[in-house]
């Protein structure tokens, strides 16, 4: 094989192993942000590793009664997990395998993860484990169509339903503003707090009965079980972030017709992405008040509405 | 063609042999519900063979001296008998083990009436005249009638059945009228005639929303669809698994055959009258489906919510047809007939897993059962396969039928009608939102049954379901998850129809085999094979990785649940509710009645009911004046012969003015 057509493959390999790998850092480097706007000594960066590592020592503990669909649901998580990160484009956007899935693909393939987290939850029968599915499927029900309609809106604009396809079309046009893409953002952007558990919808940091949703469905899992449902969760907000930019800030992004040398910049690139956008959640985590779980659909009727909106304006301007 | 007669000729004959010895299952069980399933394997078989076969014609000299049978099948013919056949398949061997040990006071006759339906529904894909189409289909609507009402001696199931007859025939009569009119003054009726006449477009559209309205009244059309969650849910399961995964197809075909074949090529315009009701349908059944507490009603509620994403397809399909894009409204057919084919497959699973679940605990109350995983394996994973390929997820076939829908939605902006190019991509929103529902519905049907707690000490008695059923569902199984992974073989076949349609071209040969590419490839591809292979060696992958790098021990323990030391199967969510957030987001869509305990009352207890706002806006006022009308007909009979002989001299009278 030449090295152009050796290409594709290592940046697809590349692409899922950066994910993988930085995707606990992403997430410590968030709650790092956390404790400083909230004027609490900051963990480590590397603390979900340290914390991952532990799990995965430890003696699991399962259930009297848990099924075998509670034990390979971190799993299945966890394999969809990588697979989404294999579709979205962060360093490059020559990736092979998103002809295998497209972003409607993406976005049922997120819907999977979604119930196979909440049907392990439902297996043990405690009462927290179904309020956590029932919450978990109610936030899911209403960002699903929501995501739905961003990345729509996306492919009219580039007449492609490849994420990577798209998200060169949106890097390498010329500097166009796009009214119906501002719409989308905000629709995005609260799908990304209430897919990721994140403030306003959910708190990662609470186990308080009345609230959460998120922990209320890993409350029955314990060593690697947890650490591979943890290590799902941070790469599925890694994924969020990393589809937020391929979507709204693709700058920088490797392109299909780019160099080499450009694909090695587009590493610090992302790293700021990166960097700006973790301070930016722990800003808005940090500024706004928790919901009541009944409020939480508004939260996602409005996410709903926005999107829509935006596939109005873009279809009534035609931008 | 003859071949497709015989079988159906054998299905009616197994039916009457079940006659020979009425009151015995061993026979109708042993032997006829097998042969049955075979003949329904052959008629698939059949229909795959015949794919892409010229259109073949027969003239059967039986019924009425001057009205023979015509007969035609093309390729929309062979696809659902393809269907029949296959969810038939599965059906029948379910049903051999699932009528053996169901009491049922004369097993022959069920044999009789059973295969009777499964006959009837093959001759209505088979006739080519008005005249046999509507004998085919009163025989189907009859057999399914006394199939619903099996057991007749409960009262609901009574007026469940006889609802259902009433909506059948009122649909009938408008499918009647409707051929009337597409006859267009040459009063033949066969179907070659409505092909050739020559209709004003007035007519025309008038023919349209009768079929529409007939058909969809067999469908479930909301807001036709009020004896659907009423006659599903009465019948036995493998019945029911027939009604909602075979019979809804029929008015399926029944549509599709009207547009684009007899009056075809059809308006645009008409198209717009199928998709808002089929949108309004998608969300209005999955909201219903998300609140109910009977495990079959739950299911008839999605099947409603699955007509309306079949009927939202075929909208489309007849706007991008009407406004010349072949090619869009080609791809908007072949996703409904790709759905058309899963719902078969996969909602006659979910239903015949309830047969079993019905079958081993004798519940079907959703609030009473629970944990049924543990008890039941076979049934609790084959389900699992129903319920994730109509939540719509990759890489099972529900997700590919929505998936092709949602890519011809994408290209509806190129309508090049003002307005209704920026209204129909909302459609989109709507179809998605309708998915993710299902997907809740999905979780909160098998959660409460299969996961958790039993919710009923009896429950742990719970057995497995015998080896005709598992074998029945497996074939189902296997089914969706072909259709799951094979898209390109399908569609290769699927585009057959709309090419014999005239709706499109032949489809370009697909570039690879493994990969879908509806429009062109930069657009979009989807490889479900690659997908799952993927996420498969992922899986396998990391269990190898954490076992290589760490262990795999496990210990097993009480459950943590936040150290609440006293954990009950009642503290669970109830289906009640699982539904909650449904029922508080989409509460204008319910009219609810709740009875809630006050503070000092000694035995609380917590009621609430949910019902149609549909029924009692719409229907209670036409029962209403229905009622009304009737008991003034009545003061007709006064009870005296006097009156009577009046009557009659009026009448003679009256006649002789006319003629004379």
């Amino acid at each position: 094989m030449s090295a152009a057509a050796i290409m594709p493959w290592l940046n697809q390999l590349v692409a899922v192993l950066l994910a993988l790998l930085a995707a606990p850092l992403f997430v410590g480097w968030v709650n790092q942000c956390r404790a400083w706007l909230g004027n609490r000594t900051a963990p480590p960066l590397w603390q979900p590793y340290l914390a991952i590592r532990k799990l995965f020592i430890k003696e699991a503990v399962l259930a009297e009664h848990a099924s075998s669909l509670f034990r390979f649901a971190p799993y299945a998580v966890f394999g969809t997990m990588i697979c989404a990160a294999a579709i979205i484009p962060s360093l490059a956007t020559s990736l092979p395998f998103s002809n295998a899935a497209d972003a409607i693909a993406l976005v049922g393939l997120l819907a999977t993860a979604r119930v196979f987290i909440s049907l392990a939850a439902m297996d043990v029968g405690t009462a927290f484990g179904t309020l956590g599915a029932r919450r978990e499927m109610m936030v899911g029900f209403l960002a699903e169509p929501a995501l739905l309609m961003v990345i729509f809106l996306a492919s009219l604009i580039s007449s492609s339903t490849a994420l990577p396809a798209i998200s060169d079309s949106l890097a390498t046009q010329q500097l166009a503003l796009h009214p119906s893409l501002a719409f989308t953002a905000v629709a995005f952007l609260l799908v990304l707090l209430a897919e990721n558990a994140r403030i306003p919808v959910d708190n990662p940091a609470t186990h308080l009965e009345l609230t959460m949703i998120h922990e209320a469905l890993l409350l029955e899992y314990s060593a690697r079980h947890l650490a591979l449902m943890e290590w799902a969760a941070a790469l599925k907000l890694f994924n969020y972030t990393c589809i937020g930019f391929a979507l709204f800030a693709p700058w920088g992004i490797g392109t299909a017709a780019a160099s080499p040398l450009s694909l090695l910049a587009a590493w610090p690139i992302l790293a700021l992405k990166l960097l700006l956008a973790g301070v930016g959640l722990a800003l808005i985590e940090t500024l706004s008040a928790k919901l009541r779980v009944f409020r939480a659909p508004e939260f996602l009727a409005t996410a709903f509405l926005f999107a829509v909106l935006g596939i109005l304006v873009h279809l009534l301007l035609g931008a | 063609m003859s071949i497709y007669l015989a079988l159906l000729a054998a299905w009616a004959l197994l039916g009457c042999a079940g006659l020979l010895r009425p009151t015995r299952p061993a026979l109708a069980s042993r032997l006829l519900y097998p042969l049955g399933a075979i003949v329904g394997l052959a008629l698939a078989i059949t229909a795959l063979v015949n794919f892409g076969a010229p259109v073949e014609r027969l003239v059967l000299a039986i019924g009425l001296p001057d009205l023979p049978f015509h007969l035609r099948r093309d390729a929309l013919t062979d696809l659902f008998m393809l269907l029949l056949g296959a969810a038939s398949a599965g059906i029948s061997i379910f049903g051999a083990g699932y009528f053996s040990s169901t009491p049922s006071r004369v097993p022959g006759l069920l044999c009789l009436q059973y295969h009777l339906f499964l006959a009837a529904m093959g001759m209505v894909l088979l006739a080519d005249d008005a005249y046999s189409f509507m004998v085919a289909w009163e025989v189907m609507a009859l057999a399914s009638y006394f199939l619903v009402t099996t057991e007749h001696r409960v009262p609901q199931i009574c007026s469940a059945g006889f609802l259902y007859l009433l909506i059948a025939h009122v649909g009938a009569i408008a499918i009647l009228l409707g051929f009337g009119v597409m006859q267009g003054g040459s009063w033949q009726f066969t179907f070659d005639a409505m092909r050739a006449a020559d209709l004003s477009p007035p007519w025309a559209a008038v023919a349209f929303l009768l079929a529409l309205f007939g058909f969809g009244a067999k469908a479930g059309l909301v807001p036709l669809h009020v004896w659907l969650p009423e006659a599903h849910p009465a019948a036995p399961s493998p019945v029911s698994a027939l009604m909602s995964g075979v019979m809804l197809k029929t008015a399926l075909y029944g549509v599709l055959r009207v547009s684009f074949d007899l009056l075809g090529p059809p308006d645009w315009s008409w198209g717009l009258v199928p998709l808002a009701l089929g949108l309004f349908t998608a969300v209005y059944g999955a909201v219903f489906a998300a609140v109910q507490t009977d495990m079959k009603r739950l299911l008839a509620w999605s099947s409603i919510e699955n007509v309306g994403i079949l009927f939202t397809g075929v909208g489309l399909a007849i706007v991008f047809g009407g406004v010349g894009m072949s090619a869009l409204a080609g791809l908007a057919l072949i996703a409904v007939l790709y759905h058309a084919l899963n719902h078969a497959l996969m909602k006659s699973l979910l239903f015949l897993g309830t047969g079993a679940v019905l079958h081993g605990t004798g519940e079907r109350n959703l609030g009473r059962l629970g944990g049924l995983l543990r008890r039941m394996p076979w049934v609790a994973w084959l389900t699992l396969i129903g319920a994730l390929s109509i939540a719509g997820l990759p890489p099972l076939n529900g997700f590919v039928s929505e998936w092709l829908l949602l890519q011809s939605f994408l290209s509806a902006h190129e309508v090049p009608k003002p307005f209704l190019n920026m209204l129909l991509p909302l459609g989109a929103a709507i179809i998605a939102l309708a998915a993710a529902i299902a997907g809740y519905v999905m979780v909160k049907f098998f959660g409460v049954i299969f996961l958790g707690q039993h919710r009923e000490a009896r429950l742990a008695e719970a057995r497995d379901a015998g080896w005709r059923e598992r074998f029945g569902m497996l074939l189902l199984a296997a089914g969706c998850v072909a259709l799951g992974l094979f898209p390109t073989q399908v569609i290769g076949l699927l585009a057959e129809v709309p090419r014999q349609l005239g709706v499109m071209d032949a489809l370009p040969p697909a570039a690879n085999w493994w990969q879908l590419t509806p429009i062109a490839g930069r657009q979009a591809s989807y490889a479900p094979l690659i997908f799952f292979a993927v996420i498969l060696a992922i899986f396998l992958l990391t269990i190898r990785l954490v076992s290589w790098f760490y262990h795999l021990r496990v210990r097993r323990a009480a459950p943590w649940d936040c150290g609440f030391a006293r954990l009950d199967a009642r503290m669970q969510d109830s289906a009640e509710g699982f539904g909650q957030p449904i029922r508080h987001i989409f509460q204008p869509f319910f009219s609810m009645r709740r009875e809630l305990p006050t503070p000092f009352d000694d035995a609380p207890r917590y009621q609430v009911e949910v019902g149609d706002r549909i029924w009692n806006t719409l229907y209670r006022p036409l029962e209403d004046v229905v009622k009304r009308a009737a008991a003034s007909v009545a003061w007709l009979q006064q009870g005296r012969i006097a009156t009577y002989l009046l009557y009659g001299f009026v009448t003679l009278l009256a006649l002789l003015a006319v003629v004379l």
